[in-house]
């Protein structure tokens, strides 16, 4: 069985990213960069997958611009086989992203298809369901177990009431959530051996996708700010406030 | 303008992250009718035609949407909703399932979790952990949007009387199917509805620690959270986690306890009215947002809170 998995770039998640002051833009210029945690859990599974002999082979993919080769070899350190980097500057939007996961699924025939439930800097939380939608396969969002058997993928889900467990005919999206495992350190033999697996690159426009945003960032800008509170010396003085100040409870 | 609202429900009755939606619906402005997917959900089909506001409801009553299952939704969606100019949905786990496979279905770039409406157009949504607030312009023809409950004041649920239309639609991709659920079963409110929450993290240490929490909140009629740290412990469930990744809930009376305060667990509280935090690290980054701090060890604070109350 073959494994797509979906790698995005994004900014580490220790970084509180600010507007630019023109509110044009983030100011990510220098800031360190790092594999969305999410597509982290999603090469993890995969590899797992792999030595569990359920899987034979991993394709890591990543949309992006040229710097994304970086999480890519990430993810082969961790134990993908090989790797695509769709090459593109501009600012995909899932929908793009989605597309060119397509026309690069119609090439490679994965059996399953791995990837992040969010991506910390856009937080869209869509990609894998809309490539659910172009290529009609099923999907397994917010996964936190994962089971191949007969032909089918069981996937347990986080969902807001508790979880749920669904049965989908392969191949398959399958999104993943934080319980789904903790991913391995890559060990520096396998980070060194990951420069030399393959890695092929294309373009969106190769692909044939159109990736023309539909829509525009018009502003950013920083959240409200809250006041400064103050601190309480004891339990007696915080219910107190809470009561008689606040007035949040009776 | 004509909005299509998808009800978020049990087949029984309306949850109330849809009175939020329709809240959203209200400030785009135009009529407003509301799907309602499942099976023998005439009940809840009933309880939206209540809902203020509303000027139709659409019951599709089938098996193949007993449990929402986005592969089959998303048909049925994408097949009404080029009638509309925009499609809502509530940022909820089964919303968040469904919106963006029935966006793709109509090609159509969906906006995640908006916290405002500026135009019929234009929509304020947070990204980066809610460190910025992008204010972005759909040029699609229908607009896909899922709704951040918090930032919109619930619509009264009674007070319409809208007309109910049976659909015939049975879409049924026949890809996927459901299995079963564990729901979690509790007296206390939903932690995204609840007027105050109190929230345990690491320094909880264990699962059995969180009955301080619950004493707690038993007396207040609160809801109890957790940050992402007890959640990965096994100390609760995961549908207690609040954050960018978990919940989102903005109550009046939020109480941290053990929590640092990561951006990641901050993104799913600061915008509550009243943050209390407890922590014995006075250093801890928690305390930046909180009204209230107490520097103190948990294990003395809490049972003390909970006899003071
Ligand atoms: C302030 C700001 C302004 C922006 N302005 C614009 C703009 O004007 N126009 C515009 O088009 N976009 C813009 N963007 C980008 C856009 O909002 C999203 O970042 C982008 O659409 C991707 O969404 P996501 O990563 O949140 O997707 P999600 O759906 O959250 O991603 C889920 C999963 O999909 C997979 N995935 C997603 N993207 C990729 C990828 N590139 N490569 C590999 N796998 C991937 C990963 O597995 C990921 O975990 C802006 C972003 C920000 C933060
Ligand atoms: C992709 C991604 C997504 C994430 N999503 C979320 C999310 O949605 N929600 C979330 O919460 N986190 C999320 N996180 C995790 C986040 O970064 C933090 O790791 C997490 O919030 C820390 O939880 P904590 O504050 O309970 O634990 P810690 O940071 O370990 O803090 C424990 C605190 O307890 C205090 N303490 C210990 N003992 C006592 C005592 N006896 N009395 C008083 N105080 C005590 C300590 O001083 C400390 O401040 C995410 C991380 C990533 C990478």
């Amino acid at each position: 069985m073959k494994i797509l998995v979906a790698v995005k770039r994004v900014v580490d998640y220790n970084v509180k990213v600010r507007p630019k002051s023109d509110g044009t833009d983030v100011d990510i210029a220098n800031a360190k960069m790092s594999i969305n945690p999410f597509c982290e859990i999603a090469v993890e599974e995969a590899v797992r997958l792999k030595e569990k002999g359920v899987a034979t082979e991993i394709v890591a993919v990543s949309m992006g611009p040229k710097q994304s080769q970086e999480q890519i070899r990430t993810a082969m350190a961790l134990g993908a086989d090989r790797g695509i980097l769709v090459e593109s500057d501009d600012a995909l939007e899932p929908l793009a992203v989605a597309k060119c996961l397509k026309a690069i699924i119609a090439n490679e025939s994965p059996d399953l298809v791995i990837m992040g439930k969010q991506s910390i800097d856009g937080d869209n939380n869509q990609t894998g369901q809309m490539l659910g939608a172009l290529t009609s396969m099923p999907q397994g969002t917010f996964a936190s177990e994962v089971e191949i058997a007969d032909g089918k993928a069981k996937v347990t889900r986080e969902i807001d009431g508790g979880l749920q467990t669904v049965e989908l005919t392969l191949p398959a999206i399958v999104t993943t959530d934080l319980r789904l495992n903790e991913p391995r350190y890559a060990s520096l033999p396998n980070i060194m051996k990951a420069k030399k697996k393959p890695l092929d690159t294309t373009t969106p426009a190769d692909l044939g996708v159109d990736t023309a945003p539909r829509v525009q960032t018009l502003k950013v800008e920083p959240p409200a700010e809250r006041q400064a509170g103050i601190k309480v010396a004891d339990v007696a003085e915080l219910v107190d406030k809470l009561k008689n100040e606040a007035k949040v409870i009776s | 303008m004509s909005i299509l609202v998808i009800a978020e429900h049990d087949n029984a009755s309306l949850n109330g992250a849809t009175l939020n939606v329709v809240a959203a619906a209200k400030a785009i402005g135009g009529d407003i009718e509301v799907l309602v997917a499942g099976s023998d959900c005439a009940a809840a089909g009933e309880a939206a035609a209540k809902v203020d506001g509303v000027a139709k409801v659409l019951v599709a009553d089938n098996a193949a949407f007993a449990h929402q299952l986005a592969e089959n939704v998303s048909l049925l969606v994408a097949e009404i909703g080029k009638n509309y100019t925009h499609i809502l949905f509530p940022a909820t786990t089964n919303g968040k399932n469904v919106a963006p496979r029935a966006a793709a279905l109509l090609d159509v770039q969906a906006i995640s979790d908006i916290i405002s409406v500026e135009s019929a157009d234009t929509f304020k949504r947070p990204v980066y952990a809610g460190n910025v607030i992008a204010t972005v312009q759909s040029s699609d023809a229908v607009k896909v949007l899922t709704v951040r409950g918090t930032a919109f004041d619930p619509v009264p649920a009674e007070g319409g009387s809208a007309a109910v239309e049976a659909l015939s639609s049975a879409d049924d991709a026949g890809t996927s199917s459901f299995v079963g659920e564990e729901l979690a079963v509790s007296d206390r409110p939903d932690l995204t509805a609840a007027s105050i929450v109190i929230s345990g993290g690491r320094g909880m240490q264990n699962g059995d620690n969180f009955e301080m929490l619950y004493k707690v909140a038993d007396k207040l009629g609160a809801a109890v959270g957790a940050s992402r740290a007890a959640v990965d412990a096994g100390f609760v469930p995961n549908d207690m986690q609040v954050g960018q990744t978990g919940k989102i809930v903005a109550p009046d009376l939020y109480v941290a306890v053990g929590i640092s305060g990561a951006i990641q667990h901050l993104a799913g509280m600061k915008d509550s009215k009243v943050i209390v935090a407890i922590n014995k690290d006075e250093e801890a980054p928690i305390f930046q947002v909180a009204d209230y701090g107490l520097v103190a060890d948990l294990f003395d604070a809490v049972p003390e809170l909970e006899s003071s109350l």
